[in-house]
C-alpha cells in the first residue's frame, strides 16, 4: 500500500472558512476537491501537503446554470454532472464528447471543473476546452474576486493564477448561438490522459468562419490554445482546404515532449490531424448537420 | 472418453459431473469474504516496508539505519549486513543463480531491496524509509539485451567467481547441420525481426506475506501470496536451514498470480527474518509500483526468424535466432533441463520437417524473471514468433493466410507427431479447429468486406493465429524444479455419511479449483459437487506438488484426482460387493452406485458404500475399513491444447488508432469440466493479448529508469478494448490422461497476441511491427519510419 507523508486534515464548511484556513496554514496548505491529481501524487510522495482542506462538502459550488448570458459552471462540479448536463449540451457538444474521454466513471463521479483547471496537468482535457470557448475563471480571496481569462490562468505546467490564499470558485462560458463545436482526442487505452487532443467551435456566417476558438491539450501549445490559426480562419470560408490549414499551423505551433505516448513528430501530426476533424465537425454542426 | 449421457442433476441443482454449474468458491468471493494475505491480521503483528535502490546500478557506499532506529515505532532496520551473519544475504534462484536479499555489494537494478524496516504499523515503517541514508555510487547500466554482450558492457554480475561478461546462457535445439542444408537450397526464404517485449503479469492483489516464528516451539508459519506453497516449504527449508517439518506454508486466497507468484521474493524472506529477530508476526505486502517494478516480469525475447518454403508455399524449415533478457538475476522458473523453457515447441501446428532454435540469454540491469504472465513456459514466445513468422511468409507469398496455413497444418493422421527439437504431440485436429473458427467469423465473407472498405478508403484487417502448447509439467523423468519431480499428490476421503474432502497439491488463484476438482471427482464417484470440499493452499493439510502454473492443475492434479477418485470406486465396489453378498464381478457402475447386474434394484450407493466401509460390515481379508485414498500422479507426456484465433480490427489511418471489432476463438482443450470456468479462463486471456498486443510493455529510459511503475504508466487493458468474445470449440481429448482433458488457463494468452498484430499489419498491408501497436507505432509503421525503439515507445 502506497501512504502519502503524514498530513493534518480539516473540512472546510463555506468558502469563506475555506478561505480562512488557506489564509491561516499558509502555503504549505491545500484545498482538496475529488482528490483524483492530489491524492495519487501524495502516495507516491511527490506532494507533500502539510494541510489538506477538504472542500467536498460546499455544495454551493456545485452547479450548472445560465448567468448574465453565459454559462456559469461551479468550481465543485463534478466530471459527470457536466457529462450529464442537457444545459451544456444544449449550447455546446465539446462538453460532453470531452467529458466522455476524460479518465473512467469512477474518476469522472469524484473529479471535479476546479480541480481540473487547477492541477493545471498539461494534458488536462478540460483545459483545452476552456481556451477553446475563451472561458473567464473566477476566483476568491477573503477580499474579493477577481476574474482571469481562461487563456491567462495558467502559467505553465502545474502552475495557475490562483494564490496560496485563493480558490478558484467559478467557470464562466460565453453563449455563442449558431455555433458548432467539438473534441477529438486519441488515447492508448481508455481512461488513459490523451496522447494528443483537440477541442474547436466555429461560429458562422453564411459560409464564412464569423468566429471560431481552438483549443489543444498535450501538444505544448501556450495555454492550450492556437490564436494564429483562429486569425487565419476567422473570415474565411469555411472549406476543407482552409480547415486543413488552420490544423497545419496548429501542427507548427505544436511544441510536444517524446514520451511513452508518443515521439515528437506523432505527436505534432495528431495536433493538425484532431485540429482539422474538431473543426470540420464544429462547421458542420454550426449548419446544423447532425454529426 | 467424453461424456455425452446427461447425468442427473445433484439436489443443489448442480451437474453430478461436468457442465456448467456456479463456482463454489463464489459465494465467499461475491460477499467480499475471500480471505487474503492482506486480510491476516495476528495479534502484536509488525509491519515491514523495503527500501528499494533508486538506481539501475550502483555500488553501496555506506547505509547509515540510525535516524530510522530511533523512530519511536521501529522495532528493527534489517540491512544485507546483518543478513549476511545470517547467511541470508542471498538466495537461490530457480534456475540455478543466486539472487540478493538485501544488497551488500551493488545494486543491479532500480527497485531493488536494499534495506528493510519492522514497524508497529505500516505507516510509520514507509516513513522510516525515508530516514535511511544509503550514499550510492552510479555506475554504467546496460538495460538493453542487445548491448549486453558489447565488449564495454558493464559487467553486472561480478559477484560470481570468473565472470567476464554478462551472458547466462547458450542454448540450442533442432538439427542445425539439417536445417542449414534445407535453407541453403530452398526457393523461398522469409527473414523477420521481432521483439516480444517486457511485460508484466500485473495481479490485481500484489505480493506479500506474513511471518510467524514460534521461538518456543521453532514452528515457523507462513500466509503467503504463493502459486507453489509446497515447493516454497522446501525452499524455505534450504535456504534457511529451518527443518522443513516445522514450516508451515499457507496461501489463502490469492488474487490473481499469471506467474507472478511462482518464486521466493527478497520481502518474503524479510518478513521471516523480521519475525525471527523481533519474534512477533511481520506482515510485508508491497505496493503497486513495487509489485511492477521488481517483481517477476514476462518476456522480453527479441527474435529472429526465418522460414524456408516453396514458392507455393509448402513449408520446409524454420529456424530462430534468440536473445533472451533476463534481468540481474536468473531467477526463471521453469523445469531445470530446459533454460530457454519450452521454447523450443516454436514450430508449432505446423509440419516443419526440420527446425533449429538458437537461445542466449544474458544478464542486464533490469528486474529479474522472464517465466511469468501466463507463458506456459516461454510458449508465448514461440507461439507469436511462428505466427508471425507464417504471416510475414504469406505477405511474400502474397498468399491468403489461411490458406497458407492450411496448406501447412499438421493433418489428424500425423499424430502422435514427434517435432524436429523433440516434443512428441500426443492428438490433435489442427483443420477442423481452423474451419470452426474460419466458419465463425464469416471468413470469406470478411475478405470481400475488406476489398470493399479498402476500395472505398477505409481500412480493416484480419489476422490469424493457429497455437499449440504443450502443458502440464510433467513426467517426472524430464522435468524438475531444483530438483524436485513435478508429480502431484492427491488424497480423497469419503466421510461416513459420503460427504468427501479432496485434498491437491496444486493451488488456485482464481482458476476455480474448488469447482472443477469437485466436479471430477463428482463425474467419477456420482457424488454432488457440493458434497466434495476441496482443500488446497496449506502444506499441513495437503500432499505435495510443485503448484499451479504453465496451465498443469488439471493436466497432472486434475488426472490425481480422477486417479484417486477411482481407486474409491474400485474399494467402494469391494465394500458394496461383500454388504451385498455378491462377488465384485456381478457389479456395474451408474451414477453413484454399484448394482447388482440384472437386478437394478439391488444396489448399494457410493454414500452407503461409505457408511459401510466405516461400520461393522464385515470386509474381504486384506480389506481396510474407511473409504480413503491418496495417489501421486506422474504424467506420462504433456497435453497439448490448440486452438485457432481470429481477430478483426479496424484502423484509424489518421491517428493510428486500433480498434479490435471482432475476435473468434475456437479452442481445443478435451472435454470441458466446467465450460464457464473454461470460457472464463478464454475471456481473460483474450484480454491479455488484446493488453500485449496493443498497450502492454514496461518501458526503462536511457538511464534505466522504469516507465511503467504504476497503472497510469503501465498500460492493461479495460472492457472498452475488448469485443464481445466468440467463442467455439472442438474436442479432441487427450489419449494418456484419465479425463481426456488439457490445460487451457493460458491458451487464449498464448495464442492471442500474433492474432491481432497480423490483423494490424493486415490492415496496414505491411510486413511486420512490433508490439505493442500504440496509436504512435501504428502510425509511424504507416509512415514508413518505423519507431527506433519500439520497446520504449520514445524518441
Ligand atoms: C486514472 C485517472 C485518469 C485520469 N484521466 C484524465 C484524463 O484523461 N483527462 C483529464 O483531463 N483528466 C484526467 N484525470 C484527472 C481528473 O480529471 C481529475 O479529477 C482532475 O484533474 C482533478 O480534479 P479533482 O477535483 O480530482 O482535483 P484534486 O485532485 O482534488 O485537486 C487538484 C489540484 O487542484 C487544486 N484545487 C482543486 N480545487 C480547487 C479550487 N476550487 N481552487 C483552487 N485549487 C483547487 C488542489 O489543491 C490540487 O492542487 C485522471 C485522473 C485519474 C486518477
Amino acid at each position: 500500500m502506497q501512504v502519502p507523508a503524514p498530513f493534518e486534515y480539516e473540512r472546510a464548511t463555506s468558502v469563506d472558512h475555506a478561505l480562512a484556513l488557506l489564509e491561516r496554514h499558509g502555503p504549505e496548505a491545500r484545498v482538496i476537491a475529488g482528490g483524483h491529481s492530489l491524492l495519487p501524487m501524495m502516495k507516491l510522495r511527490l506532494a507533500r501537503p502539510e494541510m489538506l482542506i477538504d472542500i467536498n462538502d460546499l455544495s454551493d459550488l456545485d452547479y450548472i446554470k445560465i448567468d448574465s448570458g453565459e454559462i456559469a459552471v461551479g468550481a465543485m462540479t463534478r466530471h459527470v454532472s457536466i457529462l450529464d448536463s442537457a444545459l451544456l449540451a444544449e449550447h455546446y457538444s465539446i462538453f460532453r464528447e470531452a467529458e466522455k474521454v476524460i479518465a473512467d466513471p469512477i474518476v469522472r463521479n469524484r473529479g471535479t471543473i476546479g480541480g481540473s483547471f487547477c492541477q493545471a496537468d498539461p494534458s488536462e482535457d478540460l483545459s483545452a476546452v476552456g481556451a477553446a470557448l475563451r472561458a473567464t475563471m473566477v476566483i476568491r480571496s477573503s477580499s474579493g474576486t477577481r476574474t482571469v481569462a481562461a487563456r491567462d490562468f495558467h502559467d505553465g505546467p502545474y502552475q495557475t493564477l490562483v494564490g496560496p490564499a485563493e480558490m478558484l470558485v467559478e467557470i464562466r462560458f460565453p453563449i455563442r448561438p449558431g455555433s458548432g463545436s467539438a473534441y477529438e482526442k486519441v488515447e492508448r487505452r481508455a481512461g488513459d490522459w490523451a496522447i494528443a487532443a483537440a477541442g474547436t467551435f466555429v461560429r458562422l456566417d453564411g459560409d464564412t468562419v464569423a468566429d471560431c476558438g481552438i483549443g489543444l491539450t498535450a501538444v505544448g501549445v501556450e495555454h492550450f490554445a492556437c490564436g494564429a490559426a483562429e486569425d487565419f480562419l476567422r473570415g474565411k470560408q469555411a472549406t476543407a482546404d482552409n480547415i486543413a490549414a488552420a490544423g497545419q499551423i496548429c501542427h507548427d505551433a505544436a511544441d510536444p515532449q517524446a514520451d511513452q505516448r508518443g515521439p515528437v513528430d506523432y505527436k505534432r501530426h495528431l495536433a493538425r490531424e484532431l485540429v482539422t476533424r474538431a473543426l470540420t465537425r464544429s462547421a458542420a454542426r454550426a449548419r446544423g448537420e447532425k454529426v | 472418453m467424453t461424456v455425452t449421457e446427461e447425468a442427473p442433476l445433484s439436489p443443489a441443482g448442480n451437474p453430478m459431473g461436468f457442465g456448467r454449474m456456479i463456482r463454489k468458491e463464489d459465494a465467499r468471493f461475491l460477499r467480499g469474504q475471500g480471505n487474503y494475505v492482506d486480510d491476516v491480521n495476528l495479534p502484536g503483528m509488525l509491519h515491514g516496508a523495503i527500501l528499494r535502490s533508486p538506481y539501475a546500478h550502483a555500488r553501496i557506499v555506506s547505509i547509515d539505519t540510525s535516524a530510522a532506529e530511533a523512530h519511536p515505532k521501529v522495532k528493527a532496520v534489517i540491512t544485507g549486513k546483518i543478513l549476511e551473519t545470517l547467511k541470508l544475504a542471498w538466495m537461490p534462484t530457480l534456475s540455478y543463480d543466486v539472487q540478493s536479499v538485501l544488497c551488500t555489494d551493488k545494486v543491479r537494478f532500480q527497485g531493488q531491496e536494499v534495506a528493510f524496516v519492522v514497524a508497529e504499523d505500516r505507516y510509520s515503517a514507509r516513513d522510516a524509509l525515508e530516514l535511511i541514508e544509503v550514499e550510492y555510487e552510479p555506475l554504467p547500466t546496460v538495460f538493453d539485451a542487445r548491448h549486453a554482450l558489447d565488449a564495454d558492457a558493464p559487467i553486472i554480475r561480478d559477484d560470481l567467481d570468473g565472470r567476464t561478461d554478462n551472458k547466462i546462457y547458450d542454448w540450442e535445439a533442432g538439427d542445425k547441420a539439417k536445417c542449414d542444408e534445407v535453407f541453403a537450397n530452398a526457393e523461398v526464404v522469409v527473414k523477420q525481426s521481432m521483439i516480444y517485449p517486457r511485460v508484466h503479469p500485473a495481479p490485481l492483489e500484489t505480493c506479500g506475506s506474513v511471518a510467524s516464528m514460534d521461538k518456543v516451539t521453532g514452528q515457523l508459519t507462513v500466509w503467503t501470496t504463493t502459486q507453489a506453497p509446497h515447493a516454497h516449504r522446501t525452499l524455505y527449508a534450504l535456504v534457511a536451514g529451518l527443518p522443513e517439518h516445522k514450516i508451515r506454508i499457507i496461501s489463502p486466497d490469492i488474487g490473481g498470480g499469471f506467474g507472478n507468484k511462482v518464486g521466493i521474493y527478497p520481502g518474503y524472506v524479510c518478513a521471516v527474518v523480521g519475525s525471527i529477530l523481533t519474534g512477533k508476526p511481520v506482515k510485508w505486502m508491497e505496493d503497486r509500483s513495487e509489485n511492477l517494478m521488481s517483481t517477476s516480469f514476462a518476456r522480453d525475447y527479441h527474435m529472429t526468424g526465418e522460414i524456408a518454403a516453396t514458392k507455393d508455399g509448402k513449408m520446409l524449415g524454420l529456424r530462430v535466432d534468440v536473445l533472451a533478457d533476463h534481468g540481474a538475476f536468473n531467477g526463471v522458473a521453469q523445469p531445470t533441463k530446459y533454460p530457454a523453457g519450452f521454447f523450443h515447441l516454436f514450430t508449432g501446428s505446423y509440419d516443419y520437417p526440420v527446425a533449429h532454435c538458437n537461445v542466449r540469454a544474458v544478464y542486464t540491469n533490469k528486474a529479474p524473471g522472464g517465466v511469468a504472465y501466463a507463458c506456459s513456459f516461454r510458449i508465448t514466445e514461440a507461439a507469436f514468433l511462428v505466427e508471425r513468422m507464417v504471416d510475414c511468409l504469406a505477405f511474400e507469398l502474397k498468399m491468403d493466410p489461411a490458406e497458407l496455413r492450411m496448406k501447412n497444418l499438421l493433418r489428424p493422421e500425423q499424430f502422435p507427431y514427434t517435432t524436429p527439437t523433440g516434443w512428441e504431440y500426443d492428438s490433435g485436429d489442427y483443420p477442423r479447429a481452423l474451419k470452426e473458427a474460419m466458419r465463425i467469423a464469416g471468413y470469406d465473407e470478411l475478405r470481400r468486406e475488406q476489398a470493399e472498405k479498402r476500395a472505398a478508403g477505409e481500412t480493416m484487417g484480419i489476422g490469424i493465429s493457429f497455437f499449440t502448447e504443450g502443458v502440464g509439467a510433467g513426467p517426472r523423468k524430464h522435468m524438475d524444479i531444483l530438483g524436485l519431480g513435478m508429480a502431484d499428490g492427491c488424497e480423497l476421503r469419503i466421510h461416513p455419511t459420503g460427504k468427501a474432502q479432496l485434498r491437491i497439491s496444486v493451488q488456485s488463484q482464481g482458476q476455480g479449483h474448488e469447482t472443477t476438482f469437485a466436479q471430477i471427482v463428482s463425474h467419477e464417484l456420482g457424488i454432488p459437487p457440493e458434497d466434495i470440499e476441496v482443500i488446497h493452499g496449506d502444506t499441513d493439510n495437503t500432499p505435495f506438488g510443485l503448484g499451479t502454473y504453465g496451465s498443469r492443475s488439471t493436466p497432472v492434479s486434475g488426472a490425481a484426482a480422477a486417479v484417486v477418485a477411482r481407486r474409491i470406486k474400485d474399494k467402494a465396489k469391494i465394500i458394496a460387493a461383500a454388504a451385498l453378498e455378491c462377488s465384485v464381478d456381478d457389479l456395474e457402475w451408474e451414477h453413484g452406485r454399484w448394482f447388482v447386474k440384472g437386478d437394478h434394484d439391488k444396489g448399494q450407493t457410493i454414500q452407503e458404500s461409505a457408511f459401510a466401509a466405516h461400520g461393522t460390515l464385515e470386509l474381504p481379508e486384506g480389506v481396510e475399513g474407511h473409504l480413503d485414498a491418496s495417489v501421486v500422479y506422474d504424467p506420462p507426456n504433456l497435453t497439448y491444447p490448440f486452438g485457432a484465433y481470429i481477430a478483426v480490427v479496424d484502423v484509424d489511418m489518421g491517428t493510428g488508432h486500433v480498434k479490435v471489432r471482432r475476435f473468434i476463438a475456437v479452442d481445443d482443450c478435451g472435454p470441458r469440466i466446467n465450460p464457464m470456468i473454461v470460457e472464463g479462463q478464454v475471456h481473460g486471456g483474450l484480454a491479455d493479448g488484446v493488453g500485449m498486443a496493443l498497450m502492454e510493455v514496461m518501458a526503462f529510459d536511457e538511464n534505466g529508469n522504469h516507465l511503467g511503475g504504476s497503472f497510469m504508466d503501465y498500460l492493461l487493458p479495460t472492457s472498452m478494448e475488448c469485443p464481445s468474445w466468440e467463442l467455439g470449440e472442438t474436442v479432441t481429448p487427450s489419449p494418456h490422461h484419465p479425463i481426456g482433458a488439457k490445460g487451457v488457463g493460458e491458451s487464449a494468452t498464448v495464442g492471442s497476441p500474433a492474432a491481432i498484430v497480423n490483423a494490424v499489419l493486415d490492415a496496414l498491408q505491411i510486413r511486420h511491427a512490433e508490439m505493442p501497436l500504440t496509436p504512435a507505432v501504428v502510425w509511424r509503421a504507416i509512415q514508413g519510419n518505423p519507431l527506433d525503439r519500439p520497446d520504449l515507445a520514445i524518441e
